[in-house]
């Protein structure tokens, strides 16, 4: 293998080694804050996957809404419920190591079967397309999921004010 | 970067991950990490789209899809969250078990 590939493939694999610990700790830590800033570490390393990837405009929307809004949200959310108290700490420890043990044995078994499946190229579809500006793509043939995202958030919105609305 | 190279570290990691959100989603009794669980297949699901653009030739298409995904994660995380919170306000608790309102 070209000594070049090969320390590119070496990246990719602790890269994405980092994200599947982040996405572990987001599930497994306690305290709901560390969680959320464990999935603010998975976003942002996505991010530079993405980058890698030569995706900048999606890692660009990945760091600024993925790992700063949602955070953002998530621990205003967190900051308005509860803290949960010694009682329920105490047996949520207690089982989590009933409720996550099979998850390492879960991970072992798919990434070992996934590890022997083979690769088949893609199909090429004939005639197909290709728009390598994202800008065109996405202001020209994909306008109408502008317009989707538009009526998304509306909906959104629409669905915070409801939840929020004091009752007069 | 040819094929093999991109698509079996990647296609095993998204997996990986697709698996410890499922499995979260299905053990877990708290709202909020039910959302965060949401979340970490979300990322998954992200990172495929962008995989799958980077061996496919058609980046910009990939693009613009993971950014529609990412408007529609935001919201459904953001209402999600005030559900959450309107439950909690109304229930007291984030456990899902409580929540019997509905129960036939």
């Amino acid at each position: 293998m070209d000594p070049n590939l090969k320390t590119e493939l070496l990246a990719n694999v602790i890269l994405m080694a980092a994200m599947l610990l982040g996405g572990l700790a987001t599930v497994m830590l306690r305290q709901l804050v560390k969680a959320a800033i464990a999935l603010a570490f998975t976003s942002v390393v996505l991010c530079i996957l993405m980058f890698k990837l030569a995706a900048p405009w999606a890692a660009v929307f990945e760091l600024s809404v993925c790992a700063g809004l949602i955070t953002v949200v998530f621990i205003s959310a967190i900051s308005l419920v509860k803290p949960a108290t010694e009682e329920e700490r105490a047996a949520h420890m207690r089982f989590k190591v009933r409720r996550y043990f099979l998850l390492p044995l879960v991970l072992l078994t798919v990434g070992c079967g996934l590890s022997y499946m083979t690769v088949r190229p893609l199909p090429v579809v004939a005639g197909a397309e290709l728009i390598t500006d994202m800008r065109i793509l996405l202001w020209g043939p994909r306008a109408l999921d502008l317009l989707g995202q538009i009526l998304v958030l509306l909906a959104g919105v629409w669905g915070v004010v409801v939840l929020f609305k004091e009752e007069k | 970067m040819n094929l093999i190279t991109l698509i079996m570290p990647f296609g095993i990691f998204v997996a990986l991950l697709a698996v410890v959100g499922l499995f979260c989603l299905i053990v877990t009794r708290d709202m909020l990490r039910i959302l965060l669980a949401l979340e970490i297949v979300t990322k998954a699901v992200t990172l495929l789209l962008v995989v799958g653009g980077a061996v496919s030739g058609q980046m910009a298409l990939a693009q613009t899809l993971v950014i529609t995904l990412i408007v529609i994660e935001v919201v459904v995380i953001v209402v999600g969250a005030g559900i959450v919170i309107a439950v909690f306000k109304h229930t007291g608790t984030l456990d899902v078990r409580r929540l019997r309102n509905l129960k036939g």
